[in-house]
């Protein structure tokens, strides 16, 4: 009946369909990613940016820059995160649990890794209009000076990806949707976003508390960041740990995230 | 030709045993059901012969290959109707068949040429461009269905397709079932509806407990296990099991149910006669034909829904 069927591509790229399919999704929430693509760092720019950068630079100068300068790579990396967290965490439960839709992609010949694969993707370009939008409002502000500036917007989407990956393994095994939700947001985002030296050096910490920073990878990420827009001194061997670390968080992450969700789907 | 062959098929959650052990094969073009309660086994081994889900034990071949080894090739080939419905709620009915299409790896325009076909096919043509979430329940279903064809399958498989559905939505499905039955598509059903098996399945296995309790064509089951006629008789609940007594010798058998008592026999309205001639009066009394539900009954002491 359906010889046809044998040209169809089973192949390792099907995961590309399903990032169709939740760009379609995503589309429909247009309106909304874009409002919130915007007035995300309007608001951190007005409130935190201005506000407390006026306080800093009518004294002195951090880090031998502006204070919007210091604060642009932290801000964009943490915009990536936020943006993949949502992007990963949403359609996992939502495929899984709520509508299950995942199943239905299962039952043709997508398999776990191409969902996992496609969530993931999708995500990823969502993340990366997030990030290039908060840039272009930061080059407004005048936040972003050199054309060096522009090196923090793939450093925020590694950043993003890196942390997204692990996130999307975790949320394929999770089974309570708001424990899960509550835990990642409050007890993972919030200590990371404030203690990974986003608003101050993280070596302004006291040493005990260092430690978050140095398994963030927003603290990776801005420390990059900084380094590769406005030439923050740092080390060869930080250099070295920043981008090993995020390659291998991401690697990791992802090779779970295709097991988790195979074995999820088998069940 | 065999199109499902699957020979003591085993499947555990633990220590719980779902499917125990069952065999049946199912041929090309033809209508078969998997008929039983809720827990009988009958979704675990569609998930096992949709090639989504692992088997314990025993041998398992769709299309002439092992779902564990070709698990995407075989789903290339199926179509799915599950007994939840997945569909994608933000996107339009339209959208929903196109994604679906693609995520088999179909072209483009092939997919959007069949769209309109399979609208029309699930009586949707008018909401082609609204949001799922805007469906009713039967609606919803005939969805489903029409995107399960989205890929000419080879076999078609239906997870409790009409459970929770209205009467006539029912029969509406039914009908669209009955087209691709008449077009040759194999079709794969679980149901605990015997009216549903008797309307749709040219042959069916009887499940309970993970295991086969009997197998064969609807009419056949009937025959062999159990008369031509019933008569159902009512005397109130406290009265009802008062009467077994004196109403067993008169029948083939009696089955005695909460509210009312079965009595199988050849002849509904000879059986009646005879008891009201002993002056024996029930509330309320029915003579109909024999179903597959009265096989259930006899074969497991138990009725389909409970």
């Amino acid at each position: 009946m359906s010889t046809k069927t044998e040209t169809r591509s089973i192949s390792a790229t099907g995961f590309r369909f399903v990032v169709e399919a939740r760009v379609r999704n995503m589309v429909k929430w247009s309106r909304i990613i874009i409002f919130v693509a915007i007035a995300n760092p309007i608001l951190y720019l007005v409130s935190i940016g201005i506000g407390v950068g006026s306080l800093i630079d009518s004294k002195n100068t951090l880090d031998g820059v502006a204070y919007l300068t210091f604060l642009a790579p932290a801000l964009l990396a943490s915009a990536a995160i936020q943006g993949m967290l949502d992007e990963v965490i949403f359609p996992t439960f939502q495929g899984f649990k709520w509508i299950k839709n995942f199943y239905a992609m299962n039952a043709t010949p997508l398999t776990g890794a191409d969902i996992a694969g496609g969530v993931f993707f999708a995500a990823l370009l969502r993340t990366t209009f997030t990030v290039v939008i908060y840039w272009l409002v930061l080059y407004f502000f005048g936040a972003l000076k050199n054309p060096t500036s522009l090196l923090a917007i793939p450093t925020a989407i590694f950043a993003g990806a890196s942390f997204g990956s692990a996130i999307l393994a975790l949320a394929a095994r999770a089974k309570k949707d708001d424990f899960f939700m509550m835990i990642t947001g409050r007890f993972v985002m919030m200590p990371l976003f404030l203690f990974s030296g986003t608003f101050y050096p993280l070596t302004q910490m006291p040493t005990f508390l260092q430690w978050i920073g140095w398994i963030s990878p927003l603290w990776h990420a801005t420390d990059l960041g900084r380094y590769l827009t406005y030439g923050h001194k740092i080390s060869g061997v930080a250099l070295a740990c920043h981008i090993v670390y995020m390659s291998v968080l991401l690697i990791f992450g992802l090779y779970f995230a295709f097991r988790n969700y195979t074995k999820r789907l088998a069940k | 030709m065999n199109l499902i062959e699957v020979d003591n098929l085993t499947k555990k959650f633990g220590d719980f045993t779902a499917v125990n052990g069952i065999s049946f094969a199912v041929k090309q073009g033809e209508s078969f059901g998997l008929l039983g309660p809720n827990g009988a086994g009958k979704s675990s081994t569609m998930r096992i012969i949709a090639a989504t889900s692992q088997r314990t034990s025993g041998k398992v071949n769709i299309l002439g290959k092992d779902p564990e080894k070709h698990g995407p090739q075989i789903r290339a080939h199926l179509g799915v109707v599950p007994q939840q419905d997945n569909l994608d709620e933000e996107l339009t009915c339209a959208e929903n068949l196109y994604i679906y299409g693609r995520y088999f790896g179909l072209p483009k325009k092939m997919v959007i040429a069949k769209i309109d076909e399979l609208l029309e096919f699930a009586q949707l043509t008018e909401k082609k461009d609204n949001k799922v979430n805007s469906l009713s329940g039967g609606m919803k279903r005939r969805l489903t269905i029409a995107r399960a064809l989205v890929s000419d399958p080879d076999i078609l498989m239906l997870d409790e397709p009409t459970t929770g559905l209205d009467p006539q939505a029912r029969h509406i499905l039914w009908d669209r079932l009955f087209r691709l039955k008449e077009k040759g598509v194999t079709l794969l059903i679980t149901t605990h509806h015997m009216d549903e098996a008797e309307q749709l399945c040219d042959r069916l296995i009887v499940m309970d407990k993970g295991q086969i309790m009997a197998e064969g064509a609807p009419a056949e089951l009937i025959k062999q296990y159990s008369s031509k006629e019933v008569l159902e008789v009512r005397f109130g609940s406290e009265r009802n099991a008062q009467m077994v007594d004196k109403l067993k010798s008169l029948a083939a058998r009696l089955e005695e149910l909460p509210d009312r008592l079965l009595l199988y026999t050849d002849s509904g309205e000879d059986l009646l006669a005879k008891i009201t001639a002993m002056n024996i009066h029930p509330n309320t009394s029915l003579v109909r034909r024999s179903s597959l539900e009265d096989v259930f009954l006899r074969l497991t002491g138990r009725s389909l829904i409970e």
